[in-house]
């Protein structure tokens, strides 16, 4: 009985991985995604780095937040919504698969995705503005455990799309307000009541917060460990509420 | 032969609207089964609620000896669907969207690619398997299709509308392949609105109606049940427009089917009528060209079993995504 319920598990994962590697191989790693996907974050930290060179070094935990929110929202909502409309998501119904495996392989390419864009500004930060990174396990683990929760939440976002550029509209409702609630630009505890209430309803405070603690030896709000707790959180609450209004929005829509 | 498909009350309504009606048949195993009816008739949704796409409201199928509620993930092994809009992935080519196919279904490591291949070969899409689907004629896009639904060996192949949009040999290239698939084994349900697709490949056919199934039996069977019918088919040199409300008028002709200057008029005594027809052609001057008489083909049949014009079923439904 375990044995077969670690093959199911197994035989799970490496499902949720073929679809992942279709989907970076089909859409994340073509020239014209990554470009994209490194334009934003570029423009911003150039925009901090030529205002004020001494001081980016304070905002660069939040544009590296920044660029995985943005990376990883906007390909898992895209990948979905498109598939949705070209009938090709059927294909994976159609398939023998848990909803749990389409749902996990969809956020894992997204994740790799928001990673990779991730990882190539922060070397790109290294010698520009010297930075370095304290404690690498957490820092990996923050941004492994913010990237899964960012696409899910992408996902979340295109199930109540039909087309792309809806996805893109909505994705902005829930992204754009981030930028100045989470800690990027203005620090939490010094926002007026009642703005940290929501700061601290959404995973970019934490993802900001953690960073903090690995790039620049910040105390943050709370600690490290609790910023990871809480991320994980929001990977677990974010997974399941996907997967139910996927499956309510399967039966409604099929 | 054992069925391998069972449904049974299988119902599915929109609001008020029921789309599927309380249909019950049986599939044998081996067999080539077709759900003939004209668009919106309920054929994709019946189809989509046997393949685990669509919650039925009410009723069952059983997909060999599962159930499509409660081992959806089983019954998904056992099948291949091809869908009527060619949905594989633009980006990858044929080789690769038969290998992630593969891939998903659990078809061992080892075997994928060997797999892929011989389909590609069997389905003639060796020289086309490194160009992206997106690149494929529509006729290839649906060889493509089958191939892929048929990479993990299922035991029953759901075609929707399989040669809807296709050109004449595109078409009858599907149709070859779709028999030499049914030599092999395989059981085949298939939906169509092409009368003479249903007959030349079912060995049984579902004729379905507004959600209603009127009639499941072989073609030749389906012929016989109007066999006491006879049908005149008479050339005209033109038809004006009363002409066909006067012959309807006549006594003795229960049918009448138009075909450009053709006329089919579907009788129970020929003898009977033809003295009225003939006299009322002389009254409007219209000249005849040419007379004979037909035995009932299936479209007659369905015309006759339905009540509905056979011209319904020519109508393709628009094309969702491009193919």
């Amino acid at each position: 009985m375990r044995f077969e319920v670690q093959g199911k598990m197994m035989d799970e994962i490496a499902k949720a991985y073929f679809i992942a590697k279709k989907d970076m191989g089909a859409y994340y790693l073509k020239p014209p995604l990554i470009s994209w996907g490194l334009m934003l974050p570029i423009v911003f930290v150039l925009a901090f780095y030529f205002r004020n060179p001494m001081g980016i070094k304070e905002v660069v935990p939040g544009l590296i937040g920044l660029t995985l929110l943005f990376s990883c929202t906007s390909m898992a909502a895209i990948v979905i919504t498109f598939e949705k409309r070209i009938g090709a998501l059927e294909r994976l119904l159609l398939a023998p698969l848990a909803i749990r495996t389409i749902l996990f392989g969809k956020a894992l390419g997204s994740t790799v995705f928001g990673l990779v864009i991730t990882l190539v500004i922060t070397i790109f930060l290294i010698p520009i503005i010297g930075l370095s990174i304290h404690h690498p396990f957490s820092f990996s683990l923050t941004i492994i455990l913010s990237g899964i929760a960012f696409s899910l939440l992408g996902i979340l976002i295109s199930v109540g799309v039909k087309e792309v550029f809806e996805a893109m509209t909505l994705s902005n409702f829930f992204r754009f307000p981030m930028i100045f609630l989470c800690g990027v630009f203005f620090p939490v505890p010094e926002m007026p009541y009642p703005l940290p209430i929501l700061s601290y309803l959404l995973p970019l405070t934490y993802t900001v917060d953690g960073l903090r603690h690995c790039l620049s030896e910040d105390k943050g709000i709370i600690p490290l460990y609790l910023n990871l707790l809480i991320l994980l959180g929001f990977v677990l609450l974010l997974f399941g509420l996907s997967l139910f209004i996927f499956k309510k929005r399967i039966r409604q829509e099929f | 032969m054992d069925a391998i498909i069972r449904v049974n009350d299988l119902t599915k309504s929109y609001g008020p609207n029921l789309a599927v009606d309380h249909i019950s048949f049986d599939v044998k195993e081996g067999e080539v089964f077709g759900f003939l009816g004209p668009n919106g008739a309920g054929k994709t949704t019946t189809i989509r609620m046997m393949v685990g796409l669509t919650q039925p409201s009410s009723g069952t199928a059983l997909i060999d000896g599962h159930d499509i509620l409660r081992e959806p993930v089983k019954v998904k092994q056992t099948i291949g669907l091809v869908p009527e809009t060619s949905n594989l992935y633009g980006e990858l080519t044929s080789l690769e969207n038969l290998i992630y196919q593969a891939e998903l279904y659990g078809v061992a490591r080892k075997e994928r690619k060997v797999r892929a291949l011989q389909l590609l070969e069997e389905f003639g899409l060796k020289e086309h398997q490194e160009k992206p689907f997106q690149k494929l004629s529509r006729g290839l896009k649906r060889r493509l299709t089958i191939a892929t639904a048929l990479i993990h060996h299922p035991k029953i192949l759901f075609l929707d509308e399989p040669t809807t949009g296709l050109d004449v040999m595109s078409a009858r290239g599907l149709r070859k392949l779709i028999l030499d698939s049914k030599k092999k084994g395989l059981t085949i349900f298939l939906t169509t609105h092409y009368i003479p697709e249903a007959e030349s490949l079912c060995d049984r056919i579902a004729i379905i109606v507004k959600g209603k199934i009127r009639i499941i039996d072989t073609p030749q069977n389906i012929r016989s049940r109007v066999k006491e019918m006879e049908i005149l088919e008479i050339g005209l040199d033109r038809i004006p427009d009363p002409l066909k409300n006067k012959l309807l008028s006549l006594d003795g002709i229960e049918k009448i089917l138009i075909d450009e200057n053709r006329i089919r008029f579907h009788t129970e005594n020929i003898n009977q009528v033809t003295p009225g027809i003939i006299r009322l052609f002389e009254e409007q001057g219209v000249k005849m060209e040419t007379i004979n008489t037909l035995s009932p083909t299936l479209e007659d049949a369905f015309v006759t079993l339905t009540g509905l014009d056979s011209e319904l079923m020519k109508i393709d439904k628009p094309e969702k995504t491009p193919a």
